[in-house]
C-alpha cells in the first residue's frame, strides 16, 4: 500500500537531496560540468560573514516569530471557539489572510509601508511614515509582523479546533467548584490543548526555516542584508551569484536543522507517547 | 506509535526539501520544443518584446518551412531560466542577453558559435560603440537587436524653478543644488535603493568621470587591487557626500524600481532628479503626460567631475540586447537563426517599431527619420548621447561574472546605506574572487 507513495517520496525528496549533497562537495556556475573541490564549499560558505548573518537572522526569525504566533493564535483560537456575540463575523476577519498568496500579501504590504505613497502619506500620520522596510533596524521586524499576518489565522484555527474538542463537562465541573475565566483558561484549556500546541509549534518554527516567497517579495533579502535569511541565501547563492556549491552546503544545513529540530520537538514534548489527556473524562 | 513519527518525520523531510528540490531542478521546464529540428527564441515582455515579435512574425510569413518557436518571458525570470537552459544543453536557438560577462561565459564554455557573415548587413550600419560589446576577442558571438538604453539623468523642470535651482553640469553643482532642494522639502533625487541595481548607476558614472573607463576595464581584467584604484574611493566617497547630504533623502531603501516607485516620485513632484536608464522614458508618458507634454520633464547628461579624467561623453548602461546563436541548437536551425539574423534583425521595419515606441536603435544615419517622431527631441537627445560617446560602457552588474555581480550589488548597498565605508568596500571587492 505504501509503495506509490514510498516511490514518490524517493524520486522527488531522497534523490534530489542526495544530488544536493554531492554537489555541495562540488564547484558549479550552471555552465560547464561540476568539479569536484572536496570540503571547499563547506569551509568557505561556514566562514562566509553573509551566511553567518543569515544563520542568525534565521535562528531569530524562528525565535521571534514563534514567541509572537503562539500566544497571539492561541488566545485568538480560544476566543474563536467561544459561543461570543459577533464571534462569527470577527472569525471571517481574522480568517482573511490565510486565503492570500504570501507574493499578493508582500506585494499589498510594500504599496501600504511605502513612506512616499503608502497609508502613513494617504492618511496624513506621519507615524505611520516611516522608512519600513528601507531602514536596516527596522525591517526584520516589519518582516516578522508580516508572517505573522499570514501565518497566525492558520494556527488559530488549529488552536479553535483543539478548544472545541474539550469536554464542556470539565468546564461545569470547574464552575461548580467556584473556578473564574482565568484559572479555567490556564487549568483546563490549557492542558488540554498541549498537543495542539505541539502541532502548531512545530510547523511555527519548521516552517520559519522555510519562509521564503513573502520575504523575497517584501525586502529581497534587504536593506542591505538586513532580512536574508538561510532560505533566502540559499536562493541568492543558487541563483543570482550561480555559486551551487554553496547554494547546496546551506540547503543541506537547513534539512538537517529542520529535520534535528522537528525530531528534538516530537521526543522531548512526550507527543511520540501521545497519552491521553481524558484520563477520568 | 513508531510508525507516527516515521510518518511525520517524512512529511517534515518533505516539506524542508522541497527547497533542495527547487535547487536541484530549478527551472527544470523544458523550453518550448520547437519542430522538429526547426528554431526557437525566447525573449523578453514588453513593449521591445512585441517588435521582436512582429520581425519573427514577418520571418514565420515569408518562410513557412523554417518558422520560429518563440517565448516571452519577464526580465528576472528570463535571466533565471536561460542560465539553467543554457547549461544543460536545452537552449534555445537564439539566445537573448545583455552580452557581458554571461556571453564571456558562453563563449567559453562553446555554448554559442561564432557568427561569422550572418552579421555583414549590420555591421556597415551599427553604432561601433554598442557593435563591440557583442565580440569576445574580436569575433561575433552576438548581435545587437534592439534599442540602445544609456542612463540619463532626468529632472522635474516645475520642481527646479520652484526652488529656484538650475540644472547643473557639474558634481559640485550637483551637490549644492542638492542642498537647497532638500530646505524646499523634496527629496533632491530618487533612488530606488530597494532594487539596488539603480545605485550601480551612480557609481558607474561617478567613477568614468573621474577615471576614465581604464578604471573598470582594470576590474573586468581582474588586476590585482583594481577595486581599490584611488578613483574608485573616490566615487564611492562621493557617493557618501551624497548620502550623508540627504541627496537622496531618507527614504530611498524603500523605493524599489520594479514597481516604477522612483520615476512616481519625480512624476509628483516629490522628487527633483532620477538617474535612470532611458527605458523610464514610457513610464514617464504613461504616468503624466501633462508633465511631458509642458516640457516639464528635464533630461540631461550626468554632470562632470572638476578635474576628473573621464570624457564628459562617455556613457553608461545597455548598450543593447543581443542575439547569439545556441550551439546545442541543429545544424539546420543554426542556420535558420544566422539568416534570421542577416535579413530582420534591426532592418529598416524594426527601427521604425522602436523609434515608435520612444527608443532609439543603435544604428548609425537614422537622424531624418527621428526628427519625424512625435518625441524627437527627447529621441535625439539619446541617439546624440549614444552616437557621440567615445566609450558606452556596459552596465557593471551584466560585465561582471554573476558571482562578482552579486557580491557588488551587495556591498553597494551597504555602502549606500552607511553599513560599510568607501575603504571597507574597495576592500571587500578585492578580496572577493
Amino acid at each position: 500500500m505504501a509503495a506509490p507513495a514510498l516511490a514518490l517520496f524517493g524520486v522527488f525528496a531522497v534523490v534530489p537531496l542526495l544530488g544536493v549533497l554531492v554537489l555541495s562537495f562540488m564547484s558549479w556556475d550552471g555552465l560547464g560540468d561540476p568539479v569536484w573541490t572536496g570540503a571547499d564549499n563547506w569551509g568557505r560558505t561556514l566562514s562566509d560573514p553573509v551566511t553567518l548573518n543569515a544563520m542568525r537572522l534565521t535562528a531569530i526569525v524562528t525565535v521571534a516569530s514563534w514567541l509572537f504566533q503562539a500566544p497571539v493564535s492561541l488566545l485568538l483560537g480560544v476566543f474563536m471557539a467561544g459561543r461570543q456575540r459577533y464571534r462569527a463575523v470577527l472569525s471571517v476577519l481574522y480568517f482573511l489572510p490565510l486565503l492570500f498568496s504570501a507574493a499578493a500579501a508582500a506585494i499589498a504590504y510594500r504599496a501600504l509601508l511605502d513612506p512616499n505613497f503608502g497609508l502613513g502619506a494617504a492618511l496624513g500620520i506621519p507615524l505611520l511614515a516611516q522608512d519600513w522596510i528601507g531602514n536596516p533596524d527596522l525591517a526584520l521586524w516589519v518582516v516578522l509582523f508580516v508572517i505573522g499576518w499570514c501565518f497566525v489565522p492558520f494556527h488559530s484555527l488549529l488552536y479553535q479546533g483543539g478548544v472545541r474538542q474539550i469536554p464542556a463537562s470539565l468546564y461545569e465541573a470547574a464552575l461548580l467548584d467556584g473556578a473564574g475565566r482565568v484559572q479555567q483558561f490556564f487549568h483546563i484549556t490549557l492542558p488540554q490543548l498541549k498537543y495542539t500546541i505541539i502541532t502548531s509549534s512545530t510547523l511555527m518554527i519548521v516552517g520559519s526555516l522555510t519562509y521564503f516567497d513573502l520575504i523575497f517579495v517584501l525586502t529581497g533579502g534587504g536593506p542591505g542584508n538586513a532580512t536574508r535569511i538561510l532560505p533566502l541565501d540559499m536562493y541568492l547563492a543558487g541563483f543570482r551569484s550561480y555559486d551551487m556549491g554553496r547554494a547546496s552546503v546551506i540547503a543541506v544545513i537547513l534539512v538537517v536543522v529542520g529535520l534535528g529540530v522537528s525530531l528534538a520537538l516530537n521526543r522531548f514534548s512526550g507527543a511520540s507517547r501521545m497519552e491521553s489527556q481524558m484520563e477520568g473524562v | 506509535m513508531r510508525l507516527g513519527i516515521g510518518r511525520r518525520a517524512g512529511a517534515v523531510v518533505a516539506a524542508v526539501t522541497v527547497a533542495a528540490v527547487l535547487a536541484a531542478c530549478g527551472g527544470g521546464r523544458q523550453p518550448g520544443q520547437a519542430p522538429a529540428g526547426g528554431a526557437n527564441a525566447w525573449a523578453l515582455t514588453g513593449e521591445s518584446g512585441d517588435v521582436l515579435g512582429a520581425q519573427f512574425d514577418a520571418w514565420n510569413e515569408a518562410h513557412p518551412e523554417e518558422e520560429f518557436a518563440v517565448e516571452y518571458f519577464a526580465n528576472d525570470a528570463y535571466k533565471e531560466k536561460i542560465r539553467t537552459a543554457v547549461g544543460a544543453g536545452n537552449a534555445p536557438t537564439l539566445i537573448y542577453s545583455w552580452a557581458g560577462g554571461t556571453l564571456e561565459d558562453y563563449v567559453a564554455n562553446g555554448n554559442v558559435v561564432d557568427l561569422g557573415d550572418s552579421t555583414a548587413r549590420l555591421e556597415e550600419k551599427l553604432i561601433p560603440s554598442v557593435a563591440d560589446n557583442g565580440k569576445v576577442d574580436g569575433t561575433a558571438y552576438a548581435v545587437p537587436t534592439t534599442h540602445s538604453q544609456p542612463v540619463v539623468l532626468y529632472y522635474n523642470q516645475e520642481v527646479l524653478d520652484a526652488a529656484g535651482v538650475e540644472v547643473p553640469t557639474t558634481y559640485g553643482e550637483l551637490l549644492a543644488a542638492a542642498g537647497t532642494l532638500k530646505d524646499e522639502d523634496v527629496i533632491p533625487i530618487a533612488l530606488a535603493g530597494q532594487s539596488v541595481w539603480p545605485e550601480l548607476m551612480w557609481i558607474q558614472y561617478l567613477t568614468d568621470r573621474i577615471g576614465g573607463p581604464e578604471v573598470f576595464q582594470a576590474v573586468l581584467d581582474g588586476e590585482e587591487g583594481a577595486w581599490s584604484d584611488p578613483a574608485i574611493v573616490e566615487a564611492t566617497t562621493k557617493i557618501r557626500e551624497l548620502v550623508d547630504a540627504g541627496a537622496f533623502g531618507d527614504t530611498f531603501g524603500s523605493v524599489n524600481a520594479d514597481q516604477n516607485g522612483d520615476t512616481a516620485l519625480v512624476q509628483t513632484g516629490k522628487a527633483a532628479f532620477l538617474l535612470q536608464g532611458s527605458w523610464v522614458y514610457p513610464d514617464f508618458v504613461a504616468g503624466n503626460p501633462e508633465l511631458v507634454e509642458s516640457g516639464g520633464l528635464g533630461y540631461a547628461a550626468f554632470p562632470v567631475v572638476e578635474g576628473g579624467a573621464g570624457d564628459p561623453a562617455n556613457i553608461v548602461g545597455n548598450p543593447s540586447n543581443f542575439w547569439s546563436v545556441s550551439a546545442d541548437a541543429s545544424e539546420e536551425a543554426q542556420a535558420t537563426a544566422k539568416e534570421f539574423i542577416s535579413t530582420e534583425v534591426l532592418n529598416d521595419a524594426a527601427v521604425d517599431d522602436l523609434l515608435a515606441i520612444g527608443t532609439v536603435p543603435p544604428i548609425t544615419g537614422i537622424e531624418d527619420k527621428i526628427a519625424e517622431q512625435d518625441d524627437a527631441d527627447y529621441l535625439s537627445f539619446v541617439y546624440g548621447l549614444v552616437s557621440d560617446a567615445p566609450h558606452f560602457q556596459l552596465s557593471w552588474d551584466q560585465a561582471l561574472p554573476p558571482a562578482r555581480s552579486q557580491a557588488l550589488l551587495d556591498n553597494l548597498s551597504q555602502l549606500f546605506l552607511g553599513q560599510i565605508d568607501p575603504q571597507q568596500f574597495s576592500d571587500a571587492m578585492d578580496a572577493t574572487p
